[in-house]
């Protein structure tokens, strides 16, 4: 999709406006039926994300409970925020680390078993199946799965460490290693992003480690000179893609520390934080969640830019073979 | 890497290499399976815990093998957890859902690959950014719509989004249209077939690959779903499976029973296990489509 847009981009630049009285009848004709056929989706993009966006931007400037109407307080929900929400930090430096932990194992580990599956493995669809598998249980499902698997007592993680020899841990009921908690759990969707990695790396040419190799490249050298940087596209990708899904970490959160992000709020959330006061508060606080909402929005649009805008130095395109 | 340890090994076939070789085979297998293990153990206990007695689950370290098979836990997390009410409500969001995710992505797809019009590549470009766009900055004015015209508690939030497009869907569904050749639809075109003809008798027909993924998709979509069935459905009667598995684990009182819990979960996944095996070509698919093409 990062090439997508990428090629989008220079579509629109490339080339001068239409405009809809410079078209022959017959283009008229062939424009009508398009427009005709995305009706929908336009209809779509207004009701549920361009009207939402402008509405809950409104909204942050506002006191709302749903009964009564909107009442205007400019600012003040931005300044409660910055000056008098403690949990608005720590919900944040938790996301932080949930984003930051999660985004790294996914990218790391997804890489590392798409580099062992592209090794010529026998059986080569079973051992993917399988690593696939976890990620398309439902998540009410693995939520209470793993609330067992890291049981502070009779867990099957802390039976691991204590079957090897390894010192137990009490996890969600540690505040200082909750968050740990839910990096593990993270492992669960590391398929998915091996299956997008172990295609890419099957699209490779042979031909390249050939010419690596008679130039002399050993097999690390192979690996950092040629299959990294053909792999930057789909790396880059699935960062950003990672990225701007961990910020919004909110369903296995709320189902395994039932609403409350404890133990004393050590893996309260960002979207946790800011469900609570939609939905959990009374009478609830949409205006206040709505400035949360922004907020969050900004933050991964900065990220995101942040992102794009450097990729230009290590992202790797093939000449013409993108798209 | 050790697609190039074992041809390098081919090209020098001394014993010394020979040996490096299976050992680095040996290595590599042994890893599979770990990860292997690290992946599906958990589900294994899942299952094998649906069957023990109570006693036996909160045992440490933990116990593999029911002392005693029992399968009642089944029929009694029935009885607790509405299963018949949930499935049924959520197996009509998953089809109506599913029957507008179809329609409506096809329809927009194939306007955005066949047409020209003016402002088509904004359009587009607009489509790729609202997948961008945080649930979270939607939630609230989607939710105070839905109330504000008498839709909470009532599925109308849960299937009319469908079929008015999904960017993602669309995305998809786009790109295997542009695969296809011009030159059959010119074909179509000279016999006289309308556009809309053409759609439905052309496209739609060739399409089939592209709309299995998408079937899947949705379908998966709607069966997981926890946030929407949880803010927009208050009902009971209403409830999905996803609800009733969270409201079954969760309830005061019967967070002790881990037996009847995971005998629950494990009706959750099973039909989810099912469809994965035998659409497991398009499950990996879809996952590709998202991280590389385009």
């Amino acid at each position: 999709m990062a090439t997508a847009f990428g090629s989008q981009f220079s579509a629109l630049r490339g080339r001068r406006r239409e405009r809809w009285r410079d078209l022959s009848p017959m283009r008229k004709r062939e424009a009508k039926m398009g427009l005709l056929f995305i009706t929908p989706w336009i209809i779509g993009v207004l009701l549920f994300s361009l009207f939402p966006f402008v509405a809950s931007f409104l909204l942050s400037f506002t006191k709302y409970n749903i009964v009564a109407p909107p009442e205007w307080v400019g600012a003040e929900h931005y300044v409660h925020i910055f000056t008098d929400d403690p949990l608005f930090l720590k919900s944040l430096k938790n996301t932080g680390v949930y984003v930051g932990g999660s985004v790294a194992i996914r990218i790391v580990l997804g890489f590392a078993l798409a580099l062992l599956l592209n090794a010529k493995v026998r059986f080569l669809g079973l051992w993917r199946t399988l690593f696939y598998l976890p990620s398309i249980v439902p998540i009410v499902a693995l939520s209470v799965i793993w609330l067992y698997v890291l049981n502070a007592r009779a867990g099957l993680l802390n039976s691991l460490l204590y079957a090897i020899g390894l010192p137990r841990y009490r996890w969600f009921a540690d505040p200082d290693i909750a968050m740990i908690g839910y990096l593990i759990m993270s492992t669960t969707w590391v398929g998915v992003t091996m299956v997008i990695f172990l295609a890419g790396l099957q699209g490779i040419p042979e031909e390249y480690y050939d010419a690596a190799k008679i130039d002399g490249a050993n097999v690390f050298q192979r690996l950092l000179r040629v299959t990294i940087p053909l792999m930057t596209p789909t790396i880059y990708l699935n960062i950003l893609i990672n990225i701007i899904n961990a910020f919004q970490v909110f369903t296995q959160v709320f189902i395994m520390s039932d609403g409350q992000g404890g133990p004393r709020d050590a893996t309260r959330t960002y979207v946790l934080h800011l469900f609570d006061h939609a939905f959990q508060y009374l009478p609830p606080q949409m205006g206040y969640s709505s400035a949360l909402a922004w907020i969050l929005f900004m933050i991964i649009f900065a990220f995101t830019a942040v992102i794009v805008a450097t990729s230009q130095r290590w992202v790797f395109y093939q000449g013409g073979e993108t798209d | 890497m050790t697609t190039a340890t074992a041809a390098q090994n081919f090209i020098h076939r001394d014993p010394v290499n020979r040996l490096t070789r299976i050992i680095g085979r040996v290595l590599l297998y042994l890893l599979l399976i770990v990860m292997s293990l690290w992946f599906l153990v958990p589900l294994f206990w899942m299952f094998m815990s649906s069957l023990m007695p109570l006693d036996q689950v909160g045992v440490f370290p933990v116990q593999w093998i029911p002392r005693v098979w029992q399968p009642e836990n089944y029929t009694q997390a029935l009885e607790f957890w509405n299963f018949g009410t949930t499935f049924r409500n959520t197996m009509f969001i998953a089809i109506v859902s599913l029957i507008g995710d179809i329609g409506s992505c096809t329809i927009v797809a194939y306007g955005f690959a066949r047409f020209r019009f003016p402002f088509r590549d904004t359009l587009f470009l607009i489509l790729l950014a609202t997948l961008m766009l945080p649930f979270a900055v939607r939630l609230i004015p989607v939710y105070a719509a839905y109330d504000a015209i008498g839709w909470i508690d009532t599925f109308y939030p849960l299937i009319v989004p469908a079929f008015f497009g999904n960017a993602f869907y669309i995305f998809i569904c786009r790109q295997f249209f542009l695969g296809i050749p011009q030159d059959l639809l010119d074909a179509a075109k000279i016999d006289g077939a309308s556009e809309v003809r053409i759609f439905t008798q052309v496209m739609i027909p060739l399409a089939k690959p592209a709309i299995v993924v998408i079937a899947i998709l949705s379908f998966q979509n709607s069966w997981n779903d926890f946030l929407g069935p949880l803010i927009y459905l208050k009902d009971p009667d209403l409830h999905t499976l996803a609800i009733g598995l969270y409201k079954f684990t969760s309830l005061p009182g019967q967070g002790g029973i881990y037996n009847q819990q995971m005998a629950a979960s494990t009706m959750m996944v099973l039909p989810v296990l099912i469809v994965f095996f035998l659409f497991q070509k398009q499950f990996i698919q879809g996952a590709n489509i998202s991280g590389l093409k385009g």
